[in-house]
């Protein structure tokens, strides 16, 4: 049988790929996801759950801006800044997008030093990922301010369909808000890399197990997920 | 790397981890990271050059699928997993693509019924 050995070793030679793959591995007993961890499984089953939640709020989104019979506020002059004389549609939405990818990329090979053990550079990345992202964070709050100044409010704005601040404050609200735990999440793995708790078999203060190289890597499927929203928000918000 | 005994010995996470422990040349993730600025840049441009209607959403709706999709096949390793896992967490939101065309249908008649309503004095 094609199943994990008793000495941890999964047994990979004898599984089969493809469709064939996928229903035996969906039959087998134990488990059905053979190449993850429990723990990587259910960080994707989470980030499923919490694609229906993005889901539903751009879909809400769409079936008010839909249905309105207002005008919906032109989000490139809504976003605008006034830099040098002139205004510079969607210029800061375009520089967080930017500061959010490279977050995503120091996330990924930060996940490739950890799996070599390099536990400086890991740190390094690690931390600079959270900075980028509290970056993020920083903009997003500058850029709520300068609304909220502008007069939008969730009941209303100066421009057009009153829809449009309730969606906005919604959608880049709960996103924020993820990148905000994403960076405490962030921080916490950067300690528990630098302190050399995956070599020493330290256990974790909230599930009291030891924990290994790959959480690093479940880390990085959060924060990877952060930066996919951000790019379906990117499209579907700002620029339709 | 580490040898599997000694990943048994520290965590029940190690005892699937694959053999790999998802170890790829670095610079495949750069060259996905260049691309991601790239298709990023281009989409920021069919804002800023102004493209109106089908050529504006079509564009937009192209750059944000080929971007997701680097996103989650590279950095999130879904091609390197079995498609055990890729299928469960992949087609599942295929659901909310069927909700999107429900309530396009909804809001486009919401919005008939309104401006019957609001043109005969609300």
């Amino acid at each position: 049988m094609a199943e994990t050995t008793l000495n941890g070793v999964p047994d990979e030679q004898t599984r089969p790929e493809g469709l064939s793959g996928v229903v035996a591995d969906w039959s087998s007993d134990q488990r059905a996801f053979k190449s993850a961890s429990w723990g990587k499984a259910m960080m994707w089953i989470f980030l499923l759950s919490d694609t229906f939640i993005f889901g539903c709020f751009l879909l809400a989104y769409m079936t008010a801006r839909m249905s309105t019979t207002v005008e919906w506020p032109n989000a490139s002059e809504v976003f605008a800044l006034h830099i040098g004389g002139a205004d510079v549609p969607l210029i800061l939405i375009a520089i967080m997008t930017f500061v959010l990818i490279s977050s995503s990329g120091t996330m990924a090979i930060a996940v490739n030093y950890a799996y070599r053990r390099n536990r400086n550079m890991t740190v390094i990345l690690l931390v600079l990922t959270a900075l980028l992202g509290a970056t993020f964070v920083g903009m997003q709050a500058f850029e709520w301010t300068k609304l909220i100044s502008e007069g939008v409010r969730p009941w209303g704005n100066p421009w057009g369909a009153a829809q449009f601040g309730s969606s906005f404050f919604m959608i880049t609200g709960f996103h924020g808000t993820h990148v905000t735990f994403g960076v405490i999440f962030l921080l916490i793995v950067a300690r528990k890399v630098w302190r050399g708790d995956y070599d020493h078999g330290r256990r974790g203060f909230f599930t009291s197990r030891p924990g290994d190289y790959e959480h690093v890597e479940i880390m990085g499927l959060y924060w990877h997920f952060v930066d996919l929203v951000w790019v379906f928000i990117f499209a579907f918000f700002y620029l339709w | 790397m580490a040898s599997h005994s000694e990943h048994a010995r520290y965590s029940q996470t190690a005892i699937a981890e694959h053999a790999e422990g998802q170890q790829h040349p670095i610079r495949i993730y750069l060259v996905v990271w260049f691309w991601l600025f790239v298709l990023s840049a281009c989409s920021y441009m069919v804002d800023y050059v102004g493209f109106e209607g089908y050529l504006r959403w079509g564009l937009v709706l192209a750059f944000m699928i080929v971007k997701a999709g680097l996103i989650v096949a590279v950095f999130m390793h879904m091609v390197w997993e079995r498609l055990a896992l890729a299928y469960a967490i992949l087609l599942p939101p295929i659901a909310v693509l069927v909700f999107v065309a429900i309530m396009a249908i909804e809001s486009d008649y919401t919005a008939l019924t309104r401006m019957n309503a609001f043109s005969n004095g609300g």
